[in-house]
């Protein structure tokens, strides 16, 4: 198995924060804007970006966790169903800048599943989507990223194995080529 | 694990301690679901379930409605009054014809225990017991267990006493079994003609003192004394079940400790148990409603998610 690793734990970091200055450029003081990160992985992302805001002395951005199971297209068309996550918005998005976060972009029905389960919490002024990683040239539907960290090359074949420190790990991100 | 290990959910019976985990993990997210300000997800939009109940019942088909809705299945109601079951169809032809007109599942509500076990063995669709006679009643023990959990944060080692009618009621008998699947300590308490011979071989203790029964639990789920399935005089009258096993408040103030009431509705008030009692705040019997919708959802919700071809 051949890896390639595409973020180190410093990379990360630098990374992060230039997302949060692209952020308040467009958001400044947030008193209009909410992050909602969307499980499972795009949850510490969301969180380090709102500890980062912080430091840039952004206080009280608002935080949410969106899970996007119930609101999938291959529900019943799948072998294994897929676990749900917690889902937890305690404060109205109606009218809200909302900048959904996740850490891989690849086909886009993710995405698409949360804007729709989006729409059970309220109308959003504005929808946008922050991505620590692009994967060009996969998208099964018309989404593209507002915010992005890197944009990689990749082919189907290939995955993208994300791993933080919230779970235990060391911060990598690798590209995998899978094995035939 | 994220999938049952069944098809059907016939009874508690057939379910092991991961299967009942995990509908309480999905209805856990499910409750979360039904407190959104738009409390529907997409998730069943291409399913259709049937709703047969041979046998009235109010609050668990409102239930079951309300969650097929909230999943956005197609929903079928079909009760035995008015059908052609009056006019002599045998259960599978009637079932057979629901069917044809490609109905994905069926929850079944019958007077005879083990009807559904008797579906499963002859039909394709998901089958969901709502009630079997005198037998099982899967989803109300699950609902049950599941807010005992919610409020005591935990099942294991809790003690639940079951008090009433044990005789003629599928809530205690599918209670017995999710309870100690769970590891919770089960005591039944009645008029002795009201406890089934045997009962103790399913390892309950057995107590006919209301107030030792309440002494020994920490949840204490009464039900009600159901009249209709009752064909002879079990007790004197109901004045007198009221006086030795309804459960009122001077009996609980004179206990020296809290415990949580449970009642599967719907409560004669009066006779099994006071209203202040009912209505007091250590009662989670409206809770269990809003969990019973949610429990529900759960269990369709895993069942329709396996994959049909």
């Amino acid at each position: 198995m051949q890896k390639r690793l595409l973020f180190d734990s410093q990379l990360l970091k630098v990374t992060i924060s230039r997302l949060c200055q692209q952020l308040i450029e467009v958001h400044e003081d947030f008193s209009q804007s909410v992050i909602i990160g969307m499980q499972p992985r795009g949850i510490f992302l969301a969180e380090r970006i709102k500890t980062e805001l912080e430091n840039l002395k952004i206080s009280n951005v608002k935080l949410g966790l969106l899970d996007t199971t119930f609101h999938r297209d291959d529900f019943r068309r799948r072998d294994e169903l897929i676990a749900a996550s917690q889902t937890k918005i305690s404060f109205p998005i109606e009218n809200q800048n909302v900048i959904l976060v996740d850490d891989v972009l690849f086909t886009g029905r993710t995405v698409r599943a949360a804007l729709d389960a989006i729409n059970a919490f309220g109308r959003p002024s504005k929808v946008e989507l922050l991505v620590l990683i692009d994967r060009l040239y996969s998208r099964h539907i018309p989404i593209q990223a507002n915010y992005t960290g890197r944009k990689v090359n990749t082919i189907q074949s290939q995955k993208v194995l994300v791993e933080l420190k919230e779970q235990g790990k060391k911060d990598n991100i690798w590209l995998i080529n899978k094995e035939e | 694990m994220s999938q049952l290990k069944t098809k059907h959910l016939l009874g508690i019976k057939n379910l092991d301690r991961e299967d009942i985990e995990l509908i309480f993990r999905t209805a856990s997210n499910f409750k979360e679901v039904i407190n959104r300000p738009i409390k529907k997800v997409p998730s069943l939009r291409d399913v259709t379930i049937a709703n047969i109940f041979f046998e009235n019942s109010t609050r668990t088909k409102l239930s079951f409605e309300l969650a097929e809705k909230r999943l956005s299945a197609d929903v079928l109601n079909f009760s035995a009054s008015g059908s052609s079951v009056k006019k002599g169809e045998t259960l599978l032809d009637t079932i057979n014809n629901i069917l044809a007109m490609k109905v994905d599942m069926v929850v079944m509500r019958h007077a005879s225990p083990g009807a559904p076990h008797f579906l499963s063995k002859h039909i394709d669709a998901n089958i969901i017991n709502a009630g079997d006679g005198t037998h099982e009643h899967p989803t109300q023990a699950l609902l049950d267990t599941f807010s005992i959990l919610e409020r005591t944060g935990k099942v294991e080692g809790k003690k639940v006493v079951i008090v009433g009618d044990i005789l003629h009621s599928r809530v205690a008998l599918s209670n017995i079994f999710a309870l100690q699947i769970l590891g919770a300590k089960v005591m039944v308490c009645g008029p002795a003609t009201l406890l089934p011979k045997h009962i103790k071989e399913l390892g309950v203790e057995v107590e006919t003192d209301i107030r030792k029964a309440l002494e020994w639990c920490d949840v204490a789920n009464i039900l009600r004394i159901q009249l209709e399935r009752q064909q002879m005089s079990y007790f004197p009258s109901l004045r007198e079940y009221a006086q030795y096993f309804g459960v009122n408040k001077q009996l609980l103030d004179s206990l020296d400790k809290e415990i949580t009431i449970m009642h599967p509705g719907p409560i004669n008030r009066g006779i099994e148990i006071t209203s202040d009692v009912a209505d007091s705040e250590h009662s989670i019997i409206l809770d269990q409603v809003e969990n019973g919708v949610a429990i529900r959802m759960a269990v369709l919700y895993l069942l329709a998610g396996i994959n049909p071809d």
